[in-house]
This record gives structure tokens, sequence and C-alpha cells, in this order.
């Protein structure tokens, strides 16, 4: 069995009245990768801070492999990399002269540390601008240097607290495919949180959705859709939704509802049912515009307790 | 902690606010020049003792003493170099960052504010040093060792002065957000220790002592005054810095007429003059202690957002 790198049991965190994480319970193994989902203010940003000893909990405990943040904050540290929410770099500093300062706090020497700079910004492709104060830098190239600094320092555990924020299709894309590479390349264990479910969910192992401080959902992408209740949806668009039809459809095996809207007609079944609905519109001497079958998409699920927050 | 250090030294010294230090530096400079021309030259003509000394506590028809100009500019300079030490670093996102990095957070707060130290005693030593130049140049007399155990006492005493108010506005960098309001808390608190607490202390033995009709009387005011004012740390720096560098000040208290006649007027060693200065030092010292366990105490355990 692999490592267990956070382990968290009970996490809460109260602020006066407030309850904004409210007894989380976590578990990574090594390697994976962990899409920590929920809208803001669900608590995300302050489980990370609870994880890396930068607020204490309120009550429960946290473990990063073993290690208790706020008993032993520097093993932990040393092995995190952070990436915040809008990461702050000193804008009078050059990238590079702000990533050696990262290196210094982690008392790398000297020569291996800038040869590992150099690497990093030709990654992040950062190399043309590496020279440039920080200042001068676009939202996109802060966010890429943001991921060169905590790679920098070779760490087990990455976490991500809305890498995506503000960035172009185009950089999400690379960012995303890049956490994707270093966790397969070198199995490094990563959290990712992020309020936009659909840039993430592909590049996550599994996935756990905060609502309102809690978990109210948890586990792999494909097996939180299987355990929708209501498994299946079919739209037609038909140019006629006779009642005749209707009553076909509601009639066949397996079927919930079935709910025309206008000339759509959506059916919500427990099996998969498009040969036979196809057959009852044909039956029913019905002109078939489009048939779509659609997935209840994790989206659907996001949505669901998105909208209640 | 050696990392956060010099990064902050090389950020004090490459700033643009570095500038108006240095202008001080040689603001003070050329007031030295104008004591020396203006009052000095004449005590030497005469051939006075300790004009080394006198350069920093003369004053001239139209200028206030150096010491004043110091304990005047002093506490800006304090100032200038921590008001935003903690909360710069807090709104521009680079706290999360750098505390994400396996340093305590008081090795952040230690690294600081020993960095302003230094840069503190760079620019006051390089002021001291600076002003004994030009007076050398100037009239041409090298100072005795007497004198060097003065400056050295003084420069302790000064350098003192200006850490304690490093420590203020750093504690005043965490308790406020916005380094606006810690800049305008700190000055705050400079002005009324240096101008109100003075004006008031005068006030208040007035109304414990009421008429001074007796001798008694009198000694009562005096000390009531003059130890609400050692509440300010810029009175505490007058006073040992007067000490130090005027050798006949032989006591802090006061003098009853029938004791003057036992006096001996020669001036008294450098040594006696420390020892009289002591506990303004660690007056000093502790007041910084006292500033810097409030800083840990808030920032040890607070959360830290980005």
């Amino acid at each position: 069995m692999s490592e267990v790198i956070i382990e968290a049991e009970g996490l809460t965190k109260r602020y006066g009245n407030f309850t904004a994480v409210d007894s989380l319970n976590l578990r990574l193994e090594e390697g994976e990768v962990f899409g920590f989902l929920g809208p803001n203010g669900s608590g995300k940003s302050t489980t990370i801070l609870m994880l890396l000893g930068l607020t204490e909990p309120t009550e429960g405990w946290a473990r990063i492999s073993g290690f208790d943040p706020t008993r032993n904050p520097l093993a932990v540290k040393r092995m995190i990399g952070f990436l915040p929410e809008s990461v702050g770099f000193y804008n009078d500093l050059t990238g590079r002269e702000n990533l050696q300062y990262t290196a210094r706090l982690n008392s790398m020497p000297m020569e291996e540390s800038d040869e590992r700079i150099e690497e990093l910004m030709d990654q992040v492709e950062l190399s043309a601008a590496k020279s440039q104060p920080v200042g001068q830098y676009s939202r996109g190239m802060r966010q890429r240097l943001g991921l060169a600094d905590v790679l920098l320092k070779e760490p087990k555990l990455v976490i991500l607290d809305d890498p995506t924020l503000g960035l172009d299709p185009a950089g999400v894309n690379w960012l995303l495919q890049l956490i994707q590479e270093m966790s397969r390349t070198q199995g490094i264990t990563v959290f990712i949180s992020s309020h936009r479910l659909h840039e993430v969910q592909r590049i996550c192992n599994r996935v756990g959705i905060m609502s309102h401080g809690k978990m109210v959902l948890e586990g792999a992408v494909g097996e939180l859709v299987d355990r929708q209740e209501e498994g299946y949806q079919l739209e037609l668009e038909v140019n006629d939704a006779t009642p005749e039809l209707m009553q076909a459809l509601q009639g066949l095996p397996t079927v919930d509802r079935c709910v025309a809207l206008g000339n759509t007609i959506t059916i919500s079944s427990k099996d998969q049912v498009r040969s036979k609905a196809l057959a009852a519109v044909m039956e029913h001497g019905v002109d078939l515009h489009q048939m779509q079958a659609r997935d209840r998409s994790l989206e659907e699920i996001y949505l669901r307790y998105f909208q209640e927050a | 902690m050696g990392a956060i250090f010099w990064k902050e030294m090389a950020d004090h010294f490459g700033r643009r606010r570095f500038i108006f230090l240095l202008a001080l530096v040689l603001l003070a400079i050329v007031w030295a020049l104008s004591v020396i021309f203006g009052s000095v030259q004449d005590a030497a003509s005469s051939r006075e003792e300790f004009l080394f000394l006198k350069v920093f506590s003369s004053s001239t028809d139209v200028l206030p003493s150096l010491l004043f100009f110091i304990s005047f500019f002093g506490p800006l300079a304090g100032i200038i170099l921590g008001f935003d030490s903690i909360n710069s670093e807090r709104t521009q996102g680079t706290l999360a960052r750098v505390l994400s990095n396996p340093v305590h957070r008081d090795s952040v707060y230690n690294g600081k504010f020993l960095a302003g130290l230094a840069t503190l005693s760079v620019i006051q030593i390089s002021t001291i040093l600076g002003i004994v130049g030009a007076t050398m140049a100037s009239l041409g007399i090298v100072p005795d060792g007497e004198e060097i155990i003065r400056l050295v006492g003084f420069a302790i005493v000064a350098i003192a002065y200006l850490g304690l108010w490093l420590a203020v506005s750093m504690a005043a960098s965490i308790f406020f957000r916005s380094t606006v309001v810690s800049a305008m808390v700190a000055i705050g608190l400079w002005l009324l220790s240096t101008f109100f607490l003075i004006l008031v202390a005068g006030a208040i033995a007035d109304f414990f002592v009421g008429e001074i009709d007796t001798q008694e009387a009198a000694i009562e005011h005096f000390n009531i005054e003059t130890w609400i004012s050692r509440v300010s740390p810029s009175f505490l720096f007058s006073e040992a810095a007067d000490t130090l560098l005027n050798p006949t000040v032989r006591s802090l208290g006061v003098f009853l007429q029938e004791q003057v006649p036992g006096l001996l007027s020669s001036p008294i060693s450098a040594v006696q003059s420390l020892r009289l200065v002591w506990p303004h030092i660690v007056a000093m010292i502790s007041a910084v202690v006292v500033f810097l366990a409030v800083s840990y105490t808030k920032f040890i355990r607070e959360e830290i957002r980005s």
C-alpha cells in the first residue's frame, strides 16, 4: 500500500459563530491528484491553511506524512509546495531573484539551485522574462512563476489554491497539463482546489466537493456519476409531442419521468432506453429532429451543490 | 533567518527611501559644520575642552543642537524602515508564500528587525563619523580617548533609541493591515510621546503639587515632571545623550542651594557618565523587548491568508 500523504479527521475551523470548515475528513495517498472543489466561501482555502499550519484548527487534526502542521511546521513545509490563491512576488525583484530567495529560504546550495532555477524557468516558459522585474509580469506569467516556485524545492506534495483563476483557456490548459505531467513523471501528490469543476475534473483521480464547510461528495469522477440516483437522461426534439407519444414513453420499462417542454421531451430513466424510445417515436408517426443522450455529468452534480450555496 | 536578513538588507539599501536616509546623514553633517563655524570655533580659540562633544551638544543663534536633530529625525528613520515591513508583504501576497517555506514565523520577524537595526546602525554610525570627520577637517584636532568612549556610548544610546522606533513601527505593521494606517499610528505615537507627553508632564505636576512655595514642593514638582517625561523615549534619549556628551553633568536630579558649594567643578570621567545613563539604556532596550514581545504574540498564532 502506498504512503498516506494527507490525513485529517474532524478538522474544524470556527470564526466566532461561523463554522468555515465542519469536521472534515481527508485521506490522500501518494501520487494521487485530488480535486478539492466547491464554490467560493465553502471552506476550501481555510482547509488548505490548516494543512499548511498557517492557521490552527479549532478542533480535529491533520497530518502531512505523519507530521502535525501546528506542532511541527518546518517538517511539513519542507515537503509541501504551496501555490496561494493570488500568488505574490516581490515586484521589484526579477523572476529569477524571486526564485533564488525561495531557494535560500529552503537552504538549498547556491549552485545547485541556480541550475534548477534555469531549468524550471525553461519548463514554465519564462526563460525570456527571467531577468524582468515581476512587476511587469502578466497574471498568467505570475501563475507560471508560482508553479516554478512551488516545484523548486522538489516537494512531495503540491497544494494549489485555485490555480486557474484569472487565466485564459489556453493558459488553463497549459497549466493543467503541466500539473498532470509532473504528477505522472515525478510521482508528486497534487491537491488542487478550484471552484471551476469542468477545468480541473479531467486531471483528477478523485474529487471532493465542499459545500458550507462540509465535504458533501467524494470519490473518483466516474464513480460519482454512477452514484447519482437518476441514472440517464435522454432528450428528444420532435415536431409534435402528442399525448399518445408521451404516454407510450412514460410506459417504457425503467422510465421514471417523462416531461415535455414545447417540442422537447426529456426522459429520465434508470437504464438506457434510447432504442426503445426511438421505436416509440416511429410507431406514433412523429418526426424526430434530434435525439441526445445526456450523461449526468459531474458538472450537474456540482451545479446542484452550487445552487444551494 | 540569514536569508531573510540579507534580503531585507538589500531591500533597505536598494529602495528609494534609503536616499531619504542618506539625505539625513548629509544634512546632519552640514548642520554640524554650521554649528562648528557658528559657535564651537569660538570655544576652540578659547582652548576649551571636549570640542568634539560640543559639536553635538551646542546650538547656534539659528540652529538648535545636533542632539535635537537626532532626537527629532531619528524616530522618523526608524519608522520609515519598519512601518510597512509585515503588512506590505501581507497585501502583496508574499507573506503566505514565504511562510509556506520551511522558515519559522519568528525568523521572518527577527530577520526583518535585525536588518532594520543594522541599517539604522549604519546610518547612525556614519552620521557620527561624518560629524567627527567634519570637525577634524575644519578645526584640525583629533578626538582623545575620553571623547571616543563618550561618542561610542552616545552611538549605543542613539541606536537603541532608533531601534525602539523601529520596534514600534514594526508592531504597528503587524496590528494594522494598511500601510497608511500603520504609518499614521507610528507617527502619532511619536508625536504624542515627543511633544504632548512632555507638555502634559508639567501640567500633571502642577496638579499634584499645587503652588510651589517651599523648596520641598519645588523638588517634588521637578521629580513628578521628570518621571512622567521619562516615559517619552525622546526625553530619555535627550537626557542620556546630554549626560554622555557633557562631562560636567554629574547628576540627573536637582541640587539644593546648600549642596552646591561642596561640588567639584571638574568634569567626571566617561565611565561615570555611562554609569549615570545606564538605566536609560536599559529602559530603552526593555521597551524594545516589550514591543517585540507584543508583536510576537500577535504574529505567531495569526492566520496568514493570501
